[in-house]
């Protein structure tokens, strides 16, 4: 269990790089990147974690910092 | 039973005319990681899974009902103006032959919504991974359906309802950490 009201660190993204092809008929895209939420390093959340106040919580959708996981439109590499 | 508060869970503006993103977002009404499919799903579940958990599942369960209904209003605001003419340039003419501009509970390929997609096998902890597995398909339909818009209202709703999602699959691995836990554990906090 992680120290009361303490956030474990993660990176919301991650990044890996597809074989190009010399051959390949299409301009490559040399980085691909997939989401990692917050859900999957939490573990059973613990008690006392940092709060979004009550008007941001709202409109992020969660109460809790350490769950808020932000997504942009995908930008073409 | 349920209560029903006349208002949306989270307010839906839409800021450009674009029937053709109506035709995407129909995929998080009527697909198989909808919003349909989810409530379904966990309110049908909730009968047979342990108490401890159930509670959690009809919350939850409601709480799509909720997102359907965003995912609704996104759809009629974005086709309510729209000419015949205007709906056949977005791809929605099949639509529009067998619909007029109803809302129907098919996916963005015009799919029909099926009984398959809400899963219910009995087991608890295959019930559960089934659900967790539901909610990170539906952020990931989501973060497509963002991709695709150009539309900032719309996409600030749709990262509402896709951290939502996040927040779904973090409860639901919460409730397997809840019905694989031993009887005499200690508890830690
Ligand atoms: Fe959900």
């Amino acid at each position: 269990m992680y120290p009361y009201g303490k956030m474990p660190t993660f990176t919301n993204y991650k990044e890996w790089y597809p074989y190009v092809s010399p051959h390949d008929p299409c301009p490559p895209m040399k980085v691909k990147t997939y989401s990692t939420p917050p859900n999957l390093y939490l573990g059973f959340q613990p008690p006392g974690l940092p709060q979004f106040e009550i008007h941001e919580a709202l409109h992020r959708g969660t109460l809790w910092k350490a769950l808020y996981s932000d997504y942009n439109k995908k930008l073409p590499h | 039973m349920w209560i029903y508060e006349k208002r949306l869970q989270y307010p839906v503006r839409v800021s450009k005319c674009n029937p053709r993103l109506a035709k995407f977002l129909i995929e998080q009404y009527g697909g198989a990681d909808g919003e349909l499919a989810a409530a379904l799903r966990y309110l049908n579940q909730a009968y047979t899974i342990p108490d401890k958990v159930k509670g959690l599942l009809i919350d939850i369960g409601t709480e799509e009902l909720a997102h359907l209904e965003m995912i609704a209003t996104m759809v009629y605001k974005l086709t309510k103006d729209a000419t015949p003419e205007q709906l056949k340039e977005a791809g929605l003419g099949d639509h529009y032959a067998n619909h007029d501009k109803a809302l129907f509970y098919h996916n963005a390929a015009g799919v029909p919504w099926r009984a398959e997609y809400i899963a219910a096998k009995g087991d608890p902890i295959a019930d559960l991974y089934e659900d967790i597995a539901a909610e990170e398909k539906a952020r990931a339909t989501y973060q497509w359906l963002i991709d695709m818009s150009d539309d900032p209202d719309i996409n600030d709703a749709l990262k509402f309802l896709r951290e939502r999602e996040v927040v779904h699959s973090q409860r639901f691995r919460e409730a397997v950490e809840i019905l694989k836990e031993e009887r005499d554990s200690k508890k830690f906090f």
